[in-house]
């Protein structure tokens, strides 16, 4: 084992022992809520995994600067494509070298060579994953608020939300339907 | 990278504070401190739209509920009787495995990756043209691309908040008696 695969997947063994904190909660403790906030604790364990996955090294979120955006919005209509910045100064070097006749014709072509260049310097993490990761949330918080729900229910009857306690009660209630 | 490294003692401390605390409501504020934990690597990682869902769902919406839910079911854990060994063991051997699965993983931040290389840059070049120049692309896949799914989230939203209005009312009626019975303020 290298230093350098190491420093390359910490990041899953990090995960991965998150995700195994929530799973011995889950198994070992027997108080339901506390199984809840351990499937709670691996689900967020799981999201982190995909958005390690996601992750390129130098990139940035993929948002695409507003002035790249808006460049592109507007790039049929020229007339109004003068908004950012750098195409303000790409502006005036190109006025040097054009002549006043030809200028109007070039402006729109000096502003796609100015958006590609940007665009190709810009690199973006991957936006799938946080997609699927945005749904896997809301989800959860679904499946969480349901469990939370049964429990409540749970303790109205039983009294108490202990797994072990709430099967003493149900052998000592109901002794013939114990197989069941 | 040491923020990041930072963050990344910070989680898993306050994981296995959670998992060795007794007092629920202890569990609880842990729990949302850990999802903002998560929240602020998130967002180190490039991901700031799922970070703000964390961070307001994970650290709000759960926390709340689950506040709500100790104080109807009571706040105590109760110390387990049967020995920590057994489900240690599975712990150990279920990590062991999957670390052992993550040997041939591509690396940290790879460009190279298949995660990379398959289907990403047409997403990120083709959502210029697609949706006319809006600057976000997870808004442009979740909400077009991946519309089918996003639809979906929402009839799963849809079906546990009736579920959940459904058990907790019928227990009002029925268990109590009175309708004064306070209700779980959720959903």
């Amino acid at each position: 084992m290298t230093l350098e695969q190491v420093f390359g997947l910490y990041n899953y063994w990090v995960v991965i022992c998150l995700m195994m904190t929530g799973f011995y909660i889950v198994i070992a403790r027997k108080n339901m809520i506390k199984t809840v906030i351990g499937l709670n604790i691996f689900q967020t364990s799981v999201v982190l995994l995909y958005i390690t996955m996601g992750k390129v090294t130098g990139g940035t979120a993929p948002i695409i600067p507003p002035e790249i955006a808006a460049q592109h919005a507007e790039s049929h209509g020229h007339e109004d494509g003068h908004t950012g910045h750098d195409a303000h100064v790409d502006h005036a070097e190109h006025a040097d070298h054009v002549s006043e006749a030809g200028y109007e014709a070039t402006d729109a072509v000096v502003h796609h060579g100015v958006e590609a260049a940007e665009a190709a310097e810009l690199i973006y993490s991957n936006p799938l994953p946080s997609v699927l990761m945005l749904t896997a949330i809301v989800v959860g918080i679904a499946t969480t608020a349901l469990a939370l729900a049964l429990i409540v229910r749970i303790g109205e009857d039983y009294g108490t939300v202990e797994e072990d306690e709430i099967q003493l009660i149900n052998r000592r209630e109901q002794p013939n339907k114990r197989a069941s | 990278m040491f923020v990041s490294l930072f963050i990344l003692t910070l989680l898993v401390v306050t994981a296995i504070s959670i998992a060795r605390i007794r007092d629920l409501w202890a569990a609880v504020m842990f729990t949302g401190i850990f999802s903002f934990l998560g929240a602020c690597w998130m967002l180190i990682l490039d991901a700031p739209d799922v970070a703000f869902t964390e961070a307001a769902v994970g650290a709000g919406i759960s926390t709340f509920l689950m506040l709500g839910t100790l104080a109807l079911a009571g706040k105590k854990e109760k110390p387990t009787k049967g020995s920590p060994l057994v489900p240690l063991i599975v712990v150990g051997v279920t990590g062991a495995a999957l670390i052992y699965g993550t040997l041939d993983m591509p690396h940290f931040g790879d460009p190279n990756s298949p995660v990379q290389t398959r289907i990403q840059p047409s997403f990120v070049e083709k959502s210029q043209p697609d949706m006319h120049g809006l600057p976000n692309v997870v808004t442009a896949l979740l909400g077009s691309y991946r519309g089918y799914d996003t639809l979906g989230e929402t009839a799963v939203i849809f079906t546990a908040g009736i579920a959940v209005i459904l058990i907790l009312r019928r227990s009002s009626t029925e268990a109590f008696g009175s309708g004064s019975t306070p209700k779980k303020g959720s959903k």
